[in-house]
């Protein structure tokens, strides 16, 4: 059995994780489809009994918050990597934009105010 | 009939001092051969030279490295509608000379991707450390053997292509660290090989970009990049020049 205490200060951390989610999304300070990930956090660490369940499951029998730190390592692992995947495609999409900035600038036939000046002769 | 438009792409970053003398080296070789210089962001005067010197300069708006750099260049080249590309340093190791017997087995319509090779015919002059000597002949042994094509040097940047090389690379390019992973694609797509013996100079100002720090990053990234490749599908392009 989990403790009280410990229960109430898990649901309150979960909760506050939630309304923070919200609140950014409300905002537009973060996306949906990335507020999915996280609003999963939250509701996963405030619902205790999955957890037992869980721990069931893979026959941890002895100590049931092993599991929650096994499935919030793993959790935060996948967020990471999706980050990574995204980082991934920003900077493809990004390098192809400052290639296509060039290439434009050339047509346009006008250097990048950024170009230091060098006189003519 | 229309006339063969070429193309030299010259990536440069930082290479003001002598990035003036490549352009005139170029169009000294032949009046035919529209040169552009691509700036990848440089904090010196590069961009202004080359355009003082007659070159066309495409800016990078910041630094994207030599293989988001050389792709500016095949992109310009698809977009304008060049015949053939040739892509050589900003930093005059690769010797303008040579471009003419690059060109050829293009001209020839035997090969899309011509690599100007140091080791083609056997013993060259050009004798790089033995670090590096071991590590040319591992990539070009590795390439080799996954595209089923003998090829004696992988980490050139000296190379000219046809028009449907020009379409891959336009579309398809590594950025950091190319040139091995770009020629294992080349043949997976279907691109006909030729390699030409080349000389190379030494440098003659600036850094190689390859420091001994960057080495083994240079070497992990190559090989996955390799591994990669060989587990994807490319589609097969028209090995035929146009």
């Amino acid at each position: 059995m989990t403790p009280l205490r410990a229960s109430i200060v898990g649901v309150i951390a979960s909760l506050v994780l939630l309304v923070i989610v919200l609140e950014l999304v409300r905002g537009r300070r973060l996306k949906e489809r990335y507020a999915l990930l996280w609003l999963a956090t939250g509701v996963l660490s405030a619902w205790r009994g999955a957890l037992n369940t869980i721990a069931g499951w893979v026959g941890v029998e002895t100590y049931p918050p092993a599991v929650l730190f096994a499935v919030a390592t793993l959790f935060i692992l996948l967020v990471l990597l999706h980050y990574s995947t995204v980082l991934s495609s920003l900077t493809d999409e990004n390098v192809e934009l400052a290639q296509r900035v060039a290439l434009l600038e050339e047509r346009v036939g006008r250097p990048s105010p950024s170009e230091p000046r060098v006189p003519e002769g | 009939m229309t006339r063969t438009r070429i193309v030299a792409i010259v990536p440069a970053l930082n290479e003001e001092g002598i990035i003036g003398k490549v352009v005139d080296e170029i169009r000294a070789v032949s009046p035919e051969i529209d040169v552009v210089v691509v700036d990848d962001a440089s904090s010196d005067e590069t961009a202004a030279v080359a355009r003082s010197h007659g070159a066309t300069v495409l800016r990078l708006p910041f630094n994207v490295g030599i293989g988001g750099a050389v792709q500016t260049g095949f992109r310009y080249a698809l977009a304008e509608e060049y015949d053939r590309a040739v892509r050589l340093d900003g930093d005059g190791q690769h010797d303008a000379r040579e471009i003419p017997k690059l060109l050829e087995p293009v001209e020839r319509g035997e090969a899309d991707l011509v690599i100007g090779s140091r080791f083609a015919e056997g013993e060259a002059s050009y004798r790089p450390p033995f670090a590096r000597r071991i590590g040319i002949r591992v990539f070009a042994r590795l390439v080799s053997l996954l595209s089923g094509q003998h090829v004696t040097d992988t980490t050139s940047g000296f190379v000219a292509l046809d028009r449907v090389g020009i379409e891959l690379f336009a579309r398809e390019y590594p950025h950091d660290y190319p040139e091995v992973e770009a020629t294992l694609v080349a043949l997976r797509s279907g691109l006909r090989l030729a390699q030409v013996q080349v000389e190379m100079r030494e440098r003659e100002t600036g850094a190689s970009s390859i420091t001994f720090v960057r080495s083994l990053y240079y070497i992990v990234k190559v090989l996955l990049a390799l591994l990669v490749s060989s587990l994807r599908r490319y589609p097969r392009l028209q090995g035929t020049s146009r």
